[in-house]
């Protein structure tokens, strides 16, 4: 059998050993009724099987491998490096445990904190933890932290309609028994017209920055509103713009989360990814998951060691800050080799390729007849087309008849948003891409579809 | 200890870092990248919205390549080594499954693409839940949650949404044993709920006088391991589960020791309404250094529509020429997203290969071979190591790590002193009930041989503890570091090795 | 033989706060005990002035490496000091658990809630007892 290397003389040897005469007996204590059920799943295959079988089932997506893709709404096709698939290909890495043992996992625990320090450098931050599962896992745990923060005597949470739908809705999914709840997205209000709903109830105000639209919302002033109430601020931010724009921490955020996708990893159909999350340090003790921390050994030798661990569900129980075990180490290696390799000007550069190949789009798009771009605010790699007809109609056509995967229907969560298109560019995207792109939308616009397709019933974010 | 420290610092005797901080490597101007210039026309940058500095490493392709490479071998692994680890089944990870998962085709779909575009994933998706469902008996399953506490969270939520459905907003406690996961507590917390913790007997099994006391209709359900935390098939599962379900709660079983269940009993025969699995402890998926992890549930026709989404459904069955259209669809009365898009679906990936491989009768034998090693180890170990439950165990069993003829060793000692044997320490003090707990899981992929080096290693520790105590006491010697102090790690805190410089920036 | 002390005229919950009456207040802290098994303290999370405390509720965590153990008041008032010298030294529970490791002085809204306090000796007993 594949994996497991025993001989019948080994079975023999260790049967004798145990003082039974079968493996059968092994499992006595289980009740006989229920006892070895048969598995009806298909018979085993060698490797060479499974490998053409899996192939398979890849090709039969359409890859952004094949395809031009300008879909991004909190998912993006940046470059990824050679060197991190070879770092992260390292078994020391990868089939590593957990760093309970700091004796044993020195490079884990290394790498976390270098990733921890990148991190407070991208966000302005003290703190940062060695990672949850996602972006809108780190935003139900930023409510969280405040809950606790509060002592549970406040409980509202204020999210702009402008944090990503799926990120509002897993903060609610999470605190559906916790006794918080959330205000402010119902409809389109601005930020400044959010502050006013602060109040002494409050715990968190939550922005997206750059906003789910892809645009620079006006801040300033916001954390000195929010911090007159007493509540806290909750910056939802996209890393790559951080090497470009000003930190959350210069606008006064006390939490900084985010999807660290963009740093590295790739888009593999939404997971696994990495939610960062930083903070001020008078908060740590009161955020969920694993934090690495400096000391010494017992030579006087630096050395690195999980740490604040009291918070944590396996000493404090029901007590705990979180449940969550995982530190989502290979991811958050994945983001601390990219930003190493990247570095003070690479994600700067990144970050402005992204910039000037999304404004040139925007301004190709927004000159179509049919077509027009919100371009009222400053916006970084995305930004939203008004489209002649519903976006789904003319993502159909854009990849049957150009092979170009397009943008977000921002309908399926905003209702007042028909024929929105939320387009992002990435320094992924050449010229000719973003020509063809203008060329495809010029296209469709016209384009009489009268193919029959499936449509999803439910493909909405919400 | 720490005020000699800093005079060794002074006086410049504390030993140099083992490897240098990213930061500290490289010179200004470095980078280890080659990005393109702009091939468009550039846009004016808002000046006002930029930031000044970006305090990150400026070093080479290679000066990166070298320094992770270090702090590679500053690991223990699977690659490298035995991981005894109980509760936590550090198996092979077999390295089609990293191919798999990498194929353009499945790393590189965008979760927002139009499901038409993206049939071949969500098949695979599709099948792996039929495959899981079948597993546990269970009648269906989300691959949502990105980690088995998530999984466990869902389960939590699941059974409160189904008794808010009912009417029953008075059920509001979940039954845990104290020999549970600290995840159970703490989910149950998360959720809202109140945790009523259980003594266990004399045997290691629940107590079922106190779990029958404690049962009314305030109860939501019980969490529980099976086999359990002590690596035992419980004796009374049956009788566990018709207390529970006598009083109208739930039953939900923590999947983390599932490596023991395989056609070995489903799930859902023996009670259960909720489960979760660890893809990356029972189907391989690497733990990665913590994560990430997997975490799907599978429930029974009680709790379906709950299930967290989306999950992936067949919208048109198709025909003879035509494969079916799946689709992605949120069950009726869900209890919503736990996490963007669908899952961890690169681990899903893997774990389908790994699935693939084994097949059923395969399977099964990864339980039996699994359950044969940790008996092994334990018959090999009994008489040498107190073991509080002398019988056949699952596929991990629990002794203790100290002696009355050997003061002051500690199960820790022994844990430190494997490591100068080259084996990764066994989980120390869990289940919080045995005292000095030593929870050994060996998985089925070790080899006798693996085996029996370990065996000798906890021999031979045994022996120095009576001998040589301070041997125990100072290890590990042979590890890049030894024993840090945490304490100092905890009250000074170090998180971030640059200061915070420009507040503007 | 137990290697730590108690403090005479104090009085003690079983959960191993001790409470000393000086005049209309009383200081409250963690024993001597409580302390040698919990070991190196690295954090205290404390309340504030003017903060009220119900006999039997917790109102401060104490943080080791390994373990957070809530403080129960051993009575019921209003926070009137908070010894903030442990933000800075929380280790001073450990060296002077009855000295300088005092955690808050509480005005008691009730003498009463002292009655089936443990005295010193009976406390000993107690903890001894659990070894």
């Amino acid at each position: 059998m594949s994996y497991i290397p025993h001989t019948d003389a080994d079975r023999e040897a260790m049967l004798k050993v145990i003082g039974v005469e079968s493996m059968d007996e092994l499992f006595d204590r289980v009740a006989a009724e229920v006892r070895f059920p048969a598995l009806d799943l298909p018979p085993g295959l060698s490797e060479m099987e499974v490998i053409a079988e899996m192939n398979g089932l890849a090709q039969a997506n359409a890859s952004a491998n094949e395809y031009a893709i300008f879909l991004g709404a909190g998912a993006y096709r940046h470059f990824v490096p050679s060197i991190i698939n070879h770092i992260l290909l390292r078994g020391e890495f990868y089939t590593a445990y957990t760093p309970y043992q700091p004796e044993l996992s020195q490079g884990t625990l290394q790498a976390i904190f270098e990733y921890q320090s990148m991190m407070c450098m991208l966000t302005g931050m003290e703190a940062a933890n060695a990672s949850h599962y996602d972006g809108a896992t780190a935003l139900a745990e930023a409510v969280t932290m405040a809950k606790a923060h509060f002592r549970d005597k406040r409980t509202k949470v204020i999210f702009s309609p402008g944090v990503h739908p799926q990120y509002r809705a897993v903060a609610r999914t999470y605190h559906q028994g916790s006794g918080m709840n959330f205000v402010g997205d119902e409809g389109s209000a601005s930020v400044a017209d959010l502050a006013e709903q602060l109040d002494a109830q409050t715990a968190l105000f939550v922005v997206q920055y750059p906003n789910f639209f892809g645009q620079i919302d006006d801040l300033t002033g916001l954390a000195e509103r929010v911090h007159a109430a007493g509540a806290l601020l909750c910056v939802v931010a996209d890393p790559i713009a951080l090497g470009l724009f000003k930190t959350p921490g210069a606008l006064g955020a006390d939490i900084v989360v985010g999807e660290g996708q963009p740093l590295g990893i790739p888009l593999s159909y939404g997971g696994p990814y990495l939610g960062f999350f930083a903070t001020r340090e008078q908060y740590v003790r009161k955020i969920a998951g694993r934090i690495v921390g400096e000391t010494v050994d017992t030579h006087g030798r630096r050395a690195f060691v999980m740490t604040l661990r009291p918070r944590e569900q396996d000493i404090r129980r029901e007590k705990a800050t979180s449940n969550i075990c995982t530190n989502q180490g290979l991811m958050a290696l994945a983001a601390c080799v990219y930003l190493s390799v990247m570095g003070k000007r690479g994600l700067r550069q990144v970050a402005e390729l992204c910039y000037h190949k999304a404004h040139y789009a925007a301004e190709q798009i927004n000159r179509l007849d049919g077509y027009s771009v919100d371009m009222s605010k400053p916006f970084f790699k995305e930004f939203v087309v008004t489209c002649p007809r519903p976006v789904a109609e003319v993502n159909e056509i854009l990849l049957e008849d150009y092979g170009i995967i397009g943008g977000y229907d921002l309908a399926q969560d905003y209702p007042d948003r028909p024929n929105q298109m939320l387009v992002a560019v990435t320094e992924m995207n050449p010229r000719e891409e973003i020509d063809t792109l203008v060329e495809a939308l010029a296209g469709a616009a016209t384009h009489d579809h009268s193919h029959h397709h499936h449509h999803e019933p439910d493909a909405g974010l919400g | 200890m720490t005020i000699d420290l800093i005079l060794q610092k002074k006086n410049g005797e504390a030993p140099p870092p083992l490897e240098p901080l990213i930061y500290d490597l490289g010179a200004p101007g470095r980078i280890g990248v080659n990005l393109p210039d702009p091939d468009v026309p550039e846009a004016e940058l808002p000046a006002d919205l930029l930031r000044a500095t970006l305090d990150l490493p400026e070093v080479s392709e290679m000066d990166v390549v070298r320094h992770f490479v270090r702090l590679s071998h500053l690991n223990y692994s699977i690659d490298t080594g035995f991981y005894p680890l109980g509760s936590c089944t550090m198996k092979y990870n077999p390295k089609l499954n990293e191919d798999m998962a990498r194929l353009p085709g499945f790393a590189e779909i965008h979760p927002l693409q139009d499901p038409a575009s993206v049939q071949g994933a969500l098949a695979m998706m599709y099948t792996l839940q039929s495959w899981l469902a079948e597993i546990s008996g269970m009648q269906a399953v989300s691959l949502q949650p990105a980690a088995g506490a998530q999984g466990e969270f869902a389960g939590i939520l699941m059974i409160r949404a189904y008794h808010l459905a009912n009417g029953e907003a008075h059920r509001t406690k979940i039954i845990v044993p104290d020999s549970a996961h600290g995840t159970n507590p703490a989910t149950t917390a998360m959720a809202g709920l109140e945790v009523v913790e259980i003594p266990s007997d004399a045997n290691g099994d629940v107590d079922l006088d106190k779990l029958r006391e404690v049962c009314g209709e305030d109860v939501a359900g019980m969490m529980i391991t099976v086999p359990n935390t002590l690596g035992v098939f419980e004796a009374h599962i049956k009788e566990i589960v018709d207390i529970i379900h006598g009083c109208g709660g739930l039953m939900y079983m923590d999947g983390a020791n599932m490596n023991a269940m395989m056609g070995v009993a489903k799930p859902a025969d023996l009670g259960f309404d909720v489960m979760h699995y660890n893809l990356h402890k029972t189907f391989s998926t690497p733990h990665g250094g913590g994560g990430p992890g997997s975490g799907p549930v599978a429930v029974n026709e009680k709790l379906a529509d709950f299930l967290p989404g989306p999950i992936v459904t067949i919208i048109d069955e198709g025909s003879d020429e035509e494969p079916p259209l799946y689709g992605l669809t949120m069950p009726d009365k869900s209890i919503g997203r736990l996490k963007a898009f669908y899952g961890n679906f690169g681990m899903l990936v893997r774990a389908f290969a790994y699935i693939a491989v084994y097949g059923g009768a395969g399977l099964h034998a990864v339980t039996k071979h699994a359950v044969l090693n940790a008996n092994y180890i334990r018959a090999r170990l009994k008489g040498v190591y107190p073991m509080p439950f002398d019988r056949i165990c699952g596929h991990e069993f629990v002794c203790e790590g100290h002696w009355p003829d050997a003061e002051g060793i500690h199960a820790l000692d022994i844990s430190k002193r494997l490591m100068d044997y080259d084996f990764h320490p066994p989980t120390n003090y869990f289940p919080l009930i045995v005292p000095e707990a030593l929870l050994i899981e060996p998985t089925e992929t070790e080899s006798k041989e693996a085996c029996d080096a370990f065996v000798e290693a906890m021999l031979a520790i045994a022996q120095e503890a009576r001998e040589n105590p301070d041997l125990l006491h100072d290890a590990p010697h042979k590890t890049p570091v030894g024993r840090v102090d945490d304490v100092r790690a905890a009250k000074q805190l170090v998180l971030c090795c640059r200061p915070v410089l420009d507040p503007e920036a | 033989m137990a290697d730590w002390k108690t403090l005479e005229n104090a009085k003690y919950t079983e959960n191993d706060e001790w409470i000393l009456v000086e005049g209309d207040t009383a200081k409250i802290g963690l024993t001597d005990y409580a302390q040698d098994q919990l070991s190196d303290i690295v954090f205290v999370d404390l309340p504030e002035v003017g903060d009220s405390v119900t006999k039997g509720e917790a109102f401060a965590t104490v943080e080791s490496v390994k373990a957070a153990s809530d403080v129960y008041a051993p009575a019921s008032g209003t926070i009137v000091a908070v010894n903030s010298a442990l933000d800075d030294a929380p280790e001073q529970i450990n060296s002077d658990p009855y000295g300088a490791g005092w955690m808050i002085q509480i005005k008691l809204s009730d003498p009463n809630d002292l009655k089936d306090l443990l005295d010193a000796a009976a406390y000993a007993k107690h903890a001894e007892a659990r070894g």
